[in-house]
């Protein structure tokens, strides 16, 4: 495959979804920084490939299921930006009438089933959410996002070892950003990773996660294993978070070097490394590279606008919804 | 365990006597025969129908597909049922015993619960988790505990509790059908049970107490086998010329209030009797409940009976001291009118 088969269009808003993600994420630091935002948030600033080289392997019938680091997911599913900041300032605008919030977004129009605040929390609602697509034969597919600290958690091998033995059109895709919160991962994490999967018989593609075109084609080999019937994929992609663990980890000196910081972001950033490759290949010159980035700009501003402006929810609403 | 004689006539009566089990397994049976996205997964469901025997045949109907022996991964299939529930299945997963609730609490009370609040209702997770509670199975401290009252404590779940055949077949039906996750506690001491049970599907609306007896000088509020130590104990009573109203809670969430203050209000004095932990348990909510809404009309405190506040423990003479007894119920009642 590659960027050839993936079509110029598509190679194009790869990088607008990207640069989306970028952009919403400094402009929610921002809002927290000017004490606008109200709880915290976990930034996915650096890890925008993963999250749009799988959901560009998707369909929109296709399931997600997202992490406390979720925004990505939901912006490269589809979400709408507006809809996702009146959430993260609890507005009633929001997509879950800011009930939610930054951890809990879900929107069932996309079939995303929801970010969760639970580490591996979403791992078993993935996995149930393949089962009934393969009961249904409905021919969707799940991707299921976490992070490498949710390999600490049981449920994950659990519902692994149900995927493979009953065949699951699922997608296990780790996130590996080094740190389990404020933990390098290598001191919490036994033995390989890669053969953790592999025990279950899940078939494992290890990746360079800075690499969109990389993460997209393995996700497409994957969801063609799953819709044909041949089972869950294990996608490890190695990426890097560029803030903290979430918005005020500022110190992070104690668990992390500036330096390994600054050469993530000046040799590994998946936005650059995008552009480089468009430009290179003749897909997009640097003038509509440099427009995305402005149209990008003012729709995340609007985004902002819109939800400083909505409303909070009505009082009444506290106890709706509790039960269906 | 003895039926009482007041029921013993009301089944004579009315035709069809099934037990508990059969009636749970009718109920299973009748929901996926008239819905397909209705299925069943858990540890030894399938072939072995569950160490209760209570499901039976089921898989010679329905087939593997449908009836699915799941791995020993409690949070694995909690998790994996409250997926399909929320993609347009409706799963019934079996946690062979109320003692292990506890290692799939995260996906019950995190995610089941929540789920539908968390999406501003967007998302709905139609599950029933059927499990068991209940003592005296000389199973010791990690098969005999009865633990719905930490999951009537969660606000998203629903948490039945029957106490009859009839209860266990309407209350089934009805969680199957319910858009909610429900928690469905079988006490497996009563599998055994005998009762009318109608052979139509039937549906008992949640949050409907039954009066099983009624009574002038005291209301006995039970749940699930407590029901049937409630009903002893009237009887008992009855030869003291004591007249005992005794209710069957049904469901600890949502709680039927208006009947049990009701009752209370009437008969101006009440004993709560359940079987899980006294300490703040089902016992304790009942209680403040009846003690909040009928207070002006009561002659005495509320009191409840629960199990003793300590881990089942295996010695049979031991474990029998830990559960409520006719005998027990009849002294506190005794002291209710001594004041």
């Amino acid at each position: 495959m590659g960027i050839e088969q993936l079509g110029s269009g598509a190679a194009v808003e790869m990088y607008r979804t990207m640069v989306t993600i970028r952009k919403f994420e400094e402009q929610v630091n921002q809002l927290y920084l000017s004490a606008i935002m109200p709880g915290l948030a976990h930034l996915y600033s650096g890890e925008e490939a993963v999250a749009v080289g799988v959901c560009s392997a998707l369909t929109s019938e296709d399931y997600i299921t997202s992490t406390h680091r979720g925004h990505g997911h939901c912006l490269a599913k589809g979400a709408d930006v507006r809809l996702m900041f009146a959430e993260l300032l609890g507005k009633a605008d929001g997509y879950c009438g800011g009930k939610g919030g930054s951890m809990h977004i879900a929107d069932q129009e996309r079939n995303n089933l929801g970010a969760n605040a639970i580490v591996g929390g979403s791992a078993g609602i993935a996995t149930g959410a393949a089962f009934s697509a393969k009961k249904r034969q409905s021919g969707q597919v799940v991707a299921c996002f976490f992070g490498e600290g949710a390999l600490g958690q049981g449920i994950l091998y659990e519902v692994m070892n149900m995927a493979s033995l009953w065949k699951l059109p699922i997608l296990y895709v780790c996130e590996n950003n080094l740190y389990n919160e404020y933990t390098p991962y290598q001191e919490v994490t036994a033995g390989s990773i890669l053969k953790r999967p592999e025990a279950f018989g899940i078939p494992v593609e290890d990746l360079d996660g800075q690499n969109v075109e990389e993460v997209y084609d393995a996700a497409s080999r994957a969801v063609a294993r799953a819709r044909a019937g041949e089972g869950p994929t294990f996608l490890h992609c190695r990426t890097y978070r560029y803030q903290g663990h979430h918005v005020g980890d500022i110190n992070r000196t104690y668990y992390r070097s500036r330096e390994e910081e600054q050469l993530w972001r000046t040799e590994r950033d998946p936005i650059q490394l995008w552009r480089t490759r468009l430009v290179a290949a003749g897909i997009a010159d640097e003038a509509l590279l440099d427009r995305i980035d402005r149209e990008v700009e003012e729709l995340v501003k609007d985004g902002v606008e819109f939800a400083k402006n909505a409303p909070y929810p009505d009082e009444s609403e506290v106890a709706t919804h509790v039960y269906a | 365990m003895s039926m009482p004689d007041t029921m013993l006539r009301e089944t004579q009566e009315s035709g069809r006597i099934i037990t508990m089990g059969e009636a749970i397994r009718e109920a299973l049976a009748q929901e996926m025969r008239r819905d397909s996205r209705v299925f069943i997964i858990g540890e030894d469901v399938a072939e072995a129908g569950t160490p209760f025997k209570v499901l039976q045949g089921l898989v010679d109907e329905f087939g593997t597909d449908r009836v699915i022996d799941s791995p020993i991964s409690e949070p694995g299939i909690t998790g994996l049922g409250i997926g399909a529930a929320m993609t347009g299945l409706r799963p019934v997963v079996d946690i062979m015993f109320g003692d292990f609730l506890p290692l799939a609490s995260d996906q019950i009370i995190n995610q089941a619960a929540k789920v539908h609040y968390m999406s501003g209702g967007k998302l709905k997770v139609p599950l029933v988790i059927r499990t068991t509670l209940g003592a005296t199975r000389r199973s010791a401290a990690q098969h005999s505990q009865s633990l719905h009252a930490i999951y009537s404590h969660i606000p998203g779940l629903k948490v039945a509790v029957p106490a009859t055949p009839y209860d266990a077949k309407g209350l089934l039906i009805q969680a199957i059908r319910d858009d909610n996750p429900v928690i469905f506690f079988e006490d497996k001491m009563m599998y055994t049970v005998k009762g009318p049970v109608p052979e139509e599907p039937y549906v008992i609306p949640f949050g409907q107490a039954a009066i099983m007896q009624e009574g002038t000088d005291v209301t006995l509020v039970a749940t699930s086998s407590m029901v049937y130590v409630a009903l002893d104990a009237a009887k008992l009573l009855a030869d003291q010329g004591i007249s005992a109203e005794v209710i069957n809670v049904r469901t600890t969430s949502p709680l039927d209030r208006d009947t049990l203050i009701r009752s209370a209000m009437k008969t101006t004095r009440a004993v709560v009797i359940d079987e899980g932990y006294q300490q703040y348990g089902v016992t304790a909510e009942i209680a403040s409940v009846i003690a909040e809404g009928a207070f002006y009309y009561l002659d005495a405190p509320v009191k409840r009976l629960g199990a003793m506040d300590v881990p089942v423990p295996f010695s049979p003479p031991l474990e029998d001291l830990t559960v409520p007894t006719p005998e027990r119920v009849v002294r506190v009642v005794q002291s209710l009118f001594n004041q």
